[in-house]
């Protein structure tokens, strides 16, 4: 079972959203999970409704027991609630943590960040910040108790998009390979080392739609050329199909009278020509057709995630948007169709 | 804020694209939004349209889909414009095209900057190898020194930019400035060794900081990277303050009069987010924005039609199919639909079609597989019912989100492209969505 998950994606496609349904699937039966967030873009906080998040671990939310059962039936029942916890990781404040843990580097420290040498090595350095993100994971994905139990059980976190998705994991490596000895090259190794262990599943979250599923296989690809663990596959957002092209090849042959006479018949005005239900037809096939064009187009786009030969996962797209309701949901989902 | 507040009720200004494009005087049209809105097939729609109504237009794309890339014919990477061709010239337009190729762009300022033997040390640099295939805001600073060469090459008369896939849609905006102002920094001086800085008297005591800093970076970095960098920077010594003068200058361009931003937003609560930070963003940086495209927005020639009584049609009608056939009829025809013959199921797609679309295996829909018995006309007027709630659910969330931007935003005009079932990859599908971008809305059929 991998211990780190990391979920990447075209934008627009969820990631965000699926990576914290991931966290709440992965802690059921008092599993403690943690989220991270790289990007700087306060998502997690968003998607549980809850102020900024600091850097600082916290507790972010309370997972349902196995069978759905509330937080609070499960500790009834002698088992612990999962918990999910949650890390937006600052590149800067990394980096001052890391020399302050390395090096202790108090007012050294400073002076460099007034210099702007942490703005370089946090914004402009090669691979400098991504090493110090992934670096930040990688620590809590190992972090153990006195007792020596892990601290975590899984690590999700919510990493860049898809187009850059390699270059961030694989940023190691290149620093690896830029710095040849000192201690970025050993923290380097270290990451390197952790990434490329079973230990971790790359996740790709996409909808059916072309462009997504394009640099869907284009990003497993890339991925597995640099020999990082691929996981599954997340097709988020799918609608369900309510008719085919087979039933409106029906309606286009001549069924039109019948139709009328049915939307009259429940109501919705005169079936004669002109009347109101005769006058719907027109719209409502239109919409169909529309539709079973999108249905024949996700078809075909699913057919080519499948020819990808690894695991998938389905999301239905919730109408109203992921709320926190919504959010479990999802994770529920997840569970159902794991293991992930 | 009641609701015969005026500035709630009115609708959005309309943004009148043709009007914006065909002005002589609008020589750069920035498109920002976040990732996944469709900026790139924007930007591209907006050139065909351009050319096509006689501007020389170029477009500058940073990570186009393949197959949209193709149908423009710049599916290679050289970082060069060319002319696109099944553009209508007729009114006198062109099109150009170009894809950004970060190194390309970064190689070539070196080179223009620095005379050979100096060049060839940079571009063999290490370090300088990996800042220009593309860390963090590399590729945000070079899409703006291309569109500032571009615009310094006046061979077209209407530059069109798609903005890069950051990780917020600020970024272009803050990038440059950032890279600029390390690369003019104090810590680019430490980094070229105490000696230079060292010399005024005054300075000792900071000369002893510095080589204690470098040092310390020494030990951090290790010897060798450290050299890289000290190497890369005493090159990049004479063009430093020509990337700051350069970004300034990029920045200058944004602002000025013949700039105008589009912010693309598909009309989700996220996306639309995104939008109004920019939005914000944009008049605090007093950048000049034309308006908020609004991408893949539903409508309904039905839309009187209201989703209630669609619903309850649909019910009406399955009721009296399950009646006339027995039930047997009806779940055998399809799952999904047999499912929608709860009460709640109809209302409440989440849970029970899930089940349904999911658990089966690879198809992504239970609807009509090969052979399946044909549909009674009951059936099939349900299924368009059905379909037509649906999409009147999808028009009303979509105004929901898109009412929430126009009364935080009430003079950000707005235009609206109407969905299209697939994705775009032609000239044709480019033609189709800039026509629907020039649309005025209040012509449309969605009012009635």
């Amino acid at each position: 079972m991998s211990r780190l998950h990391v979920v990447s994606g075209k934008g627009g496609t969820g990631k965000t959203t699926v990576a914290a349904a991931l966290a709440l699937a992965l802690a059921t039966e008092g599993r403690r999970t943690l989220l991270v967030e790289v990007e700087g873009r306060q998502g997690i906080a968003q998607v549980f409704e809850t102020e900024a998040l600091p850097y600082e671990e916290r507790k972010i939310a309370v997972a349902p027991g196995p069978d759905g059962a509330a937080a609070g039936d499960a500790a009834r029942g002698g088992r612990r609630p999962g918990e999910v916890h949650a890390l937006a990781i600052d590149a800067e404040r990394a980096l001052l943590d890391y020399l302050q843990m390395f090096y202790k580097l108090g007012s050294a420290g400073r002076a460099l960040k007034k210099l702007g040498a942490i703005d370089f090595a946090t914004t402009i350095a090669p691979g400098l910040r991504d090493v110090l993100l992934t670096g930040k994971a990688c620590e809590a994905v190992r972090r153990k108790d006195k007792q020596g139990r892990y601290v975590y059980d899984a690590v999700v976190m919510d990493a860049p998009p898809t187009g850059r998705i390699t270059r961030f994991l694989n940023v190691n490596d290149e620093v690896a390979g830029l710095a040849k000895m000192g201690p970025i090259h050993n923290q380097a190794q270290a990451v390197m080392r952790v990434l490329k262990s079973p230990e971790t599943a790359v996740h790709m979250v996409t909808l059916l739609e072309e462009m997504p599923v394009q640099e869907t296989a284009d990003g497993i690809a890339e991925l597995r050329a640099a020999g990082l663990p691929v996981g599954g596959v997340v097709i988020n957002m799918t609608r369900p199909a309510v008719l085919g092209t087979g039933d409106l090849d029906i309606a286009a042959r001549g069924a039109r009278a019948g139709v009328a006479k049915a939307l009259s018949q429940a109501g919705l005005g005169g079936a004669r020509r002109g009347g109101l239900a005769e006058r719907l037809i027109d719209p409502l096939l239109e919409q169909a057709r529309e539709h079973a064009e999108r249905v024949d187009l996700e078809r075909a786009e699913h057919a080519e995630l499948t020819a990808l030969g690894l695991p998938t996962y389905e999301l239905e797209l919730l109408p109203e948007g992921v709320d926190l309701a919504g959010l479990y949901r999802l994770a529920r989902e997840l569970r159902r169709q794991g293991p992930i | 804020m009641t609701a015969d507040d005026p500035t709630l009720d009115a609708p959005a200004p309309w943004l009148e694209v043709d009007a914006l494009l065909d002005d002589p005087g609008t020589r750069i049209v920035v498109c920002c939004g976040s990732g996944g809105v469709g900026k790139t097939t924007t930007a591209a729609a907006l050139g065909v349209r351009a050319a096509e109504r006689g501007r020389r237009a170029v477009v500058l794309t940073i990570d186009p889909a393949r197959r949209l890339a193709q149908s423009m014919g710049i599916s290679e990477l050289d970082n060069v414009p060319r002319q696109v061709k099944g553009v209508d010239g007729a009114a006198g337009g062109e099109l150009h095209a170009m894809m950004l190729d970060m190194k390309r762009t970064f190689d070539e300022i070196v080179e223009g900057h620095a005379d050979a033997a100096r060049a060839r040390a940079i571009l063999d640099n290490p370090f300088y190898q990996s800042l220009s295939a593309g860390f963090a805001g590399t590729q945000e600073y070079m899409a703006m020194e291309k569109l500032g060469q571009l615009r310094a090459r006046d061979e077209w008369d209407l530059i069109i930019v798609d903005t890069p896939p950051s990780r917020s849609a600020l970024d272009f905006l803050d990038a440059p400035k950032r890279l600029g102002s390390f690369l003019d920094g104090k810590f680019i001086r430490v980094l070229m060794a105490p000696a230079k800085v060292g010399g005024r008297a005054g300075m000792k005591f900071l000369n002893v900081g510095m080589s204690m800093m470098t040092g310390t970076l020494s030990k951090l970095m290790g010897g060798q990277l450290l050299r890289d960098v000290q190497t890369f920077v005493a090159a990049m010594d004479t063009m430093f303050g020509g990337f700051r003068t350069r970004a300034d200058a990029t920045y200058r361009l944004l602002q000025a009069p013949g700039t105008a931003f589009l912010v693309v937003a598909a009309p989700e609560r996220d996306a639309l987010r995104e939008a109004a930070y920019f939005v914000e963003r944009l008049a605090a940086e007093r950048m000049p924005l034309a308006g908020l495209v609004l991408n893949r927005v539903h409508g309904s020639g039905a839309a009187k039609l209201s989703a209630e009584r669609a619903l309850a049609a649909a019910e009406t009608l399955t009721d009296r199919a399950a009646e006339e056939d027995g039930p047997d009829a009806c779940a055998g025809s399809a799952p999904g639909e047999a499912e929608n013959l709860a009460p709640d199921g109809i209302v409440d797609h989440g849970d029970g079609k899930a089940a349904s679309g999911t658990a089966d295996g690879p198809s992504p829909a239970p609807a009509a597989p090969a052979g399946h018995p044909p549909v009674s006309a009951e059936q099939l007027a349900a299924g368009l019912l059905r379909l037509h709630a649906e999409r009147m659910q999808v028009l009303a969330r979509e105004r929901r989100t898109r009412d929430r931007f126009t009364a935080l935003h009430p003079e950000v005009p707005v235009a609206e492209i109407a969905a299209l079932p697939g994705d775009v990859h032609d000239l044709d599908g480019l033609r189709l969505i800039g026509a629907r971008l020039a649309l005025d809305p209040t012509h449309t059929d969605t009012s009635d």
